[in-house]
């Protein structure tokens, strides 16, 4: 019977997972190539679960990675509010995708995430003008098909829905 | 919308005012299990290498020191009698006698930040007596210095930060510069120096203490490129930093002047020695 039971915990302890990878020590050859974890994890479960996981908590994992790097506090903040907030206005469409098209999209979203942050890099003065700056965009889409499968199996065996 | 407006206000009131230090310093702990956790495996497997090293590793490296101990003590020894010749010459010219310091080992933790700033955490925070603007070495040469503290740990800049400049000067001549960071950890820009100043590639730049931030005569880097730009007022000086920025795990924290709950130095001034050579 527990079999049924909903184990809700399993979301924080993803966004968990994902702040450490964030700051888990990489080769420095890979530092530019970091996949954007929270991101990615917060767009699944706004995507998933749109009624429970909204812009706030977006907001609130984008606050503790600010803390977490470092950063100027909102500026990982506000653009994962508005990932969320995009995830959660086409989650019905991008739910139906095949995955390779789902990658597409969730790219697109950390696009905009990035762009933003990148913005206020600039205008703090933190200027990080090179390509390499786009790396994480590229791995986290290639990324995308085993994130989205492994949180949905995750979610799936917590009985969420 | 409302999550838009309250993060714009927050950048706003975080790197305009600076504002928000106590609350970042409550959340900074609040994150801090996650950095613990991060860099738990890597603790780990230093300690682990560290209590396993083979005994003969052991024997060597304890012989390796015990010659460099020597060697140090012996410099230190002549060390001291300068420090109290200069310190009687400085009496006589009637100059401010030389502060004393205090430093303490940290160690960084193996956590990334921010890629785009340099930037490292350290494992040792207001609680250790570490305050906001304290320089950080390491044996070679100047590191950094502590720009945020809470009460676990603390974050400090390099010198190799865009928006971090340190006043040095020229240890062969006393020129005057400012090394600003330029983003990569083997790079300094060393600004302002005309076409015609004294300046060539070898040259070592020390702090020059104008700031008031760092002692002065601690080695920041060694000049690496002279390039004479005719028709530029200035020429494009480079310098390498002596202090292995992206290598180091362990740093030193200096404590200059008065610090309210100092303890006495250990070394500098106490020893009784000192016979003018």
């Amino acid at each position: 019977m527990s079999e049924f039971r909903e184990r809700p915990w399993i979301i924080p302890l993803t966004f968990l997972a994902a702040l450490m990878l964030t700051v888990v020590p990489m080769p420095d050859w890979a530092v530019p190539y970091r996949p954007e974890w929270v991101a990615m994890t917060v767009i699944y479960w706004a995507m998933a679960l749109p009624g429970r996981i909204g812009i706030g908590i977006g907001w609130g994992m984008g606050l503790a990675l600010d803390v977490l790097k470092g950063a100027v506090l909102g500026q990982h903040a506000l653009g994962l509010a508005i990932a969320a907030y995009l995830a959660i206005k086409l989650h019905q469409r991008i739910r139906v995708y095949p995955l390779w098209q789902q990658a597409v999209s969730v790219g697109a979203m950390i696009a905009l995430h990035l762009l933003l942050v990148l913005w206020i890099y600039g205008i703090t003065g933190h200027k990080a003008a090179s390509w390499a700056y786009w790396g994480p965009l590229a791995t986290s889409m290639a990324l995308w098909p085993w994130v989205f499968l492994l949180l949905r199996d995750l979610r799936r065996r917590c009985c969420l829905r | 919308m409302v999550f838009l407006v309250l993060s714009l206000s927050l950048m706003t009131l975080d790197h305009r005012f600076g504002h928000l230090d106590r609350i970042r310093e409550v959340l900074e702990v609040a994150v801090s299990p996650i950095q613990y956790v991060v860099n738990l495996p890597f603790a780990a497997s230093d300690w682990a290498s560290d209590s396993f090293a083979a005994r003969t590793t052991l024997q060597e490296e304890n012989e390796r020191l015990h010659r460099e101990q020597l060697l140090l003590r012996e410099r230190l020894q002549r060390f001291e009698g300068v420090q109290q010749e200069n310190a009687r010459l400085r009496e006589l010219l009637e100059a401010s006698q030389r502060l004393e310091q205090r430093v303490m080992v940290a160690e960084l933790l193996s956590v990334d930040l921010d890629p785009y700033k340099q930037e490292i955490l350290l494992n040792k925070g207001s609680r250790d007596g570490v305050r906001v603007g304290q320089p950080m070495i390491d044996a070679e040469g100047v590191m950094g210095q502590v720009v945020r503290v809470n009460p676990l740990h603390a974050t400090a800049i390099l010198v190799s930060d865009p928006s971090h400049a340190l006043p040095v000067q020229v240890i062969r001549n006393g020129l005057r510069t400012l090394a600003v960071g330029t983003g990569s950890p083997e790079r300094l820009e060393l600004r302002h120096i005309p076409n015609s100043a004294d300046i060539r590639v070898g040259d070592i730049v020390t702090t020059s203490g104008l700031g008031g931030r760092f002692p002065p005569d601690y080695p920041v880097a060694e000049v690496t490129e002279v390039e004479r730009l005719t028709g530029e007022p200035f020429a494009r000086v480079e310098a390498r930093p002596l202090a292995r920025i992206d290598r180091s795990r362990e740093v030193l924290l200096v404590w200059t002047g008065t610090m309210p709950e100092a303890e006495p130095a250990a070394e500098a001034g106490a020893a009784p020695a000192g016979e003018a050579p």
